[in-house]
């Protein structure tokens, strides 16, 4: 009695009621399909996650001003009350914590500080950022809505990761002479331009007419918000014409490495704290986004989204799998006849375990193996906004467990089989 | 063949279900030998205790007291594990009801014995189909039980009791099920089985069965009652050797 025997014996178990089988089977296929593709759904928003981080820019630092320890709120107000900017003795109810000073606005001259080398040896570029949502564009009766209208520096193109497909980038001439050019993305270039080149054309921005003299190469959409939905202009022209000279909305600062991100975050925070009289314990009026650091809480959190996912779906491999337990007691009940005639013919009670767990595992390792293929034929498909990304160890895992499964719960309806005494297994009708 | 022991030694054996006030006594000390090369008929009403007996002498069931010795195997001490290995190689039934596995074909089902002792395949289908010869079956071996008459059902299980080469072949109510043409096709192989050497002991309650034997035992309420030799235990069986005369 060997094992090819044995599963030949099994095999011929489950043939003889093929519904049933199949039935059971779909309980453990069900169950691993899940696990794999849920696991996948996880690990692909995870992955898209971590690549819409990226592209805000490699080796990246985002300096916001902070308005939760301002006065008024940022910007003109806060200016026009505080006056010079010392001590705010009415903000002092308000503030929980330590002494606290004006919060000052994100200048201009912020940005040169940091970009001087003595100061922050780390940073390669400083770009400073101000953005007008929401802008009506026109060319020749075209219209469209910009909705994110940045005005910066030229070193903003490779610090936030935004390469030109066509034409070019505006250049330090262009700022320094606050020429009303605009590098447009491929979402206000189609909708303005369609299949007309754009490169050379005048648009007008809320009535101020800008020459586009580049298209952005496409990123895609990010989750809620069109990536593509963007200009780029030199930002002395953004601020005479759409903002005015007031507060910079961000201030974009490279560092020369993956390396020097966190030393150049250092030396930010130094510099910043410097020129914003910030010192001891008060809090910052400004605060800084680490994109490493960014993405290392994000994939975190998807983490545990995805471990979440995965035990769901574990649970339903728990259920597959007590229904290979059920239909394994009605298989030795209805077949407790044939059991007893194996015994009376010499089967030793190993052959009549190692059949029905054999048919039990079998069960759940087709199942498993059509659960997978379903699996990775469901993967194939975009679910939810997501491109589900199989994780090969989820593939194993899910197949172990199911084979598991069935000598676990397999084990208690054979041994069942096998402890039957023959004389009552012959009897019984 | 006198060095030989005998195939059956029953010594006084017992067999009591149940107990206190509700407890059955089955047997109530059968002593029995049976010779190599006998045809043994045992009869009895039912409730005479035969089942219980069969059961005991097929190893199925164990005695309450008494001794049973199995080609000098002293059987009462075996565990499960070699019971199985007796039942496989020593003896082999044939039921009333048949008891084929369904759903796989009579070369399969005469192959499972062979299968559960360890054969080979290729020397395994070659034994069964041999023995299916024997029944007059080869025309049919890859028929399914249900695909089957009653007789030919029947003389599937003879062929599968015989493919082991078994030094006991135990029939329970061989033709309980069959028809008498049916019945009379399988009492013929059983005589020619007897001629040819084997050790049969058959279960019956019908006269008609029990005349093809050598031997017959009447068992009443638990005990022998009656124990009649026909022809020697050596010689052919009576109705084969009135054909020849």
């Amino acid at each position: 009695m060997n094992g090819v025997e044995v599963l030949r014996f099994a095999l011929r178990g489950l043939a003889a009621n093929k519904m049933r089988s199949a039935l059971t089977m779909l309980g453990i296929l069900i169950g691993v399909a899940a696990v794999i593709l849920l696991v996948a759904i996880g690990e692909g928003s995870s992955q898209q996650i971590q690549q819409n981080i990226q592209r805000l820019g490699a080796n990246s630092l985002t300096i916001t001003p902070s308005t939760s320890g301002g006065g008024g709120g940022p910007g003109g107000f806060a200016r026009a009350a505080g006056g010079g900017g010392g001590r705010d003795g009415g903000q002092a109810g308000r503030q929980n914590t330590g002494p606290r000073v004006q919060a000052r606005d994100l200048t201009v001259d912020d940005a040169r500080a940091l970009a001087d080398p003595a100061n922050a040896p780390s940073v390669k570029s400083v770009s400073p950022v101000v953005t007008a949502q929401a802008q009506s564009a026109a060319y020749e009766g075209a219209s469209h809505s910009i909705s994110q209208l940045v005005g910066t520096y030229p070193s903003y193109f490779e610090a936030s990761n935004k390469p030109v497909a066509k034409g070019s980038y505006f250049y330090n001439d262009d700022v320094l002479a606050a020429r009303k050019v605009v590098v447009i993305g491929q979402t206000v270039a189609e909708n303005l331009f369609g299949a007309v080149d754009p490169l050379g054309k005048q648009i007008t921005v809320s009535g101020v007419p800008f020459t586009v003299v580049g298209v952005l190469k496409e990123t895609g959409s990010s989750g809620f918000q069109d990536a593509d939905d963007v200009a780029i202009a030199p930002l002395p022209a953004v601020q005479q014409s759409l903002t005015g000279f007031g507060p910079l909305g961000q201030i974009l600062v490279q560092a020369k490495s993956a390396e020097a991100v966190d030393a150049a975050q250092a030396e930010v925070t130094e510099v910043l704290d410097q020129r914003h009289g910030i010192t001891g314990s008060a809090s910052a009026d400004y605060r800084i986004l680490n994109q490493a650091t960014l993405q290392e809480t994000v994939s975190a959190a998807t983490g545990t989204f995805t471990v979440l996912l995965g035990a769901v779906a574990a649970i339903s491999l728990l259920v597959g799998g007590i229904g290979i337990t059920n239909i394994m007691l009605v298989t030795v009940t209805e077949r407790t006849r044939e059991i007893g005639i194996r015994k009376a013919i010499g089967a030793p009670k190993g052959a009549i375990l190692g059949q029905f767990l054999a048919e039990a595992t079998m069960l759940s390792l087709v199942g498993g193996l059509l659960g997978v293929l379903i699996a990775v034929a469901g993967a194939q498909f975009t679910i939810a906004g997501v491109r589900p990304v199989i994780v090969p160890t989820s593939i194993a895992l899910a197949l172990g467990v199911s084979v598991v499964i069935g000598l676990f719960f397999g084990s208690y309806p054979a041994n069942r089989a096998a402890g039957l005494r023959p004389i009552e297994a012959l009897r019984f009708e | 063949m006198r060095p030989d022991p005998p195939v059956l030694d029953l010594s006084n054996v017992t067999k009591v279900y149940g107990e206190g006030e509700t407890a059955v006594r089955a047997l109530r000390g059968v002593s029995l030998r049976v010779e190599r090369g006998d045809y043994v008929a045992i009869m009895g009403a039912s409730g005479s205790g035969k089942s219980t007996l069969m059961n005991i002498v097929g190893c199925l069931d164990v005695p309450t007291g008494g001794t049973y010795h199995l080609d000098g195997t002293d059987v009462g001490g075996l565990d499960e594990r070699r019971l199985a290995i007796v039942r496989n190689r020593k003896i082999g039934f044939v039921f009333q009801s048949f008891n084929l596995i369904p759903r796989m074909s009579a070369l399969a089902n005469v192959e499972l014995p062979l299968a559960y002792g360890g054969v080979r395949a290729a020397e395994r289908r070659r034994r069964a189909l041999a023995a299916l010869d024997r029944v007059g079956l080869a025309e049919r071996v890859h028929h399914q039980p249900n695909e089957l008459s009653g007789g030919q059902q029947q003389r599937v299980a003879v062929a599968r009791a015989l493919v082991t080469a078994p030094t006991l072949l135990l029939a329970d109510e061989p033709t309980g099920a069959l028809d008498s043409k049916s019945s009379e096709d399988v009492m013929n192989i059983f005589d020619r089985l007897s001629a040819s050497g084997r050790t049969l002991v058959v279960i019956t309650h019908e006269e008609e069965v029990a005349a093809h034997a050598k031997r017959i035992v009447r068992l009443v309420d638990g005990r022998i009652v009656e124990d009649v030799r026909v022809a020697p235990a050596g010689g052919p069986p009576p109705r084969l050797a009135e054909v020849a005369s």
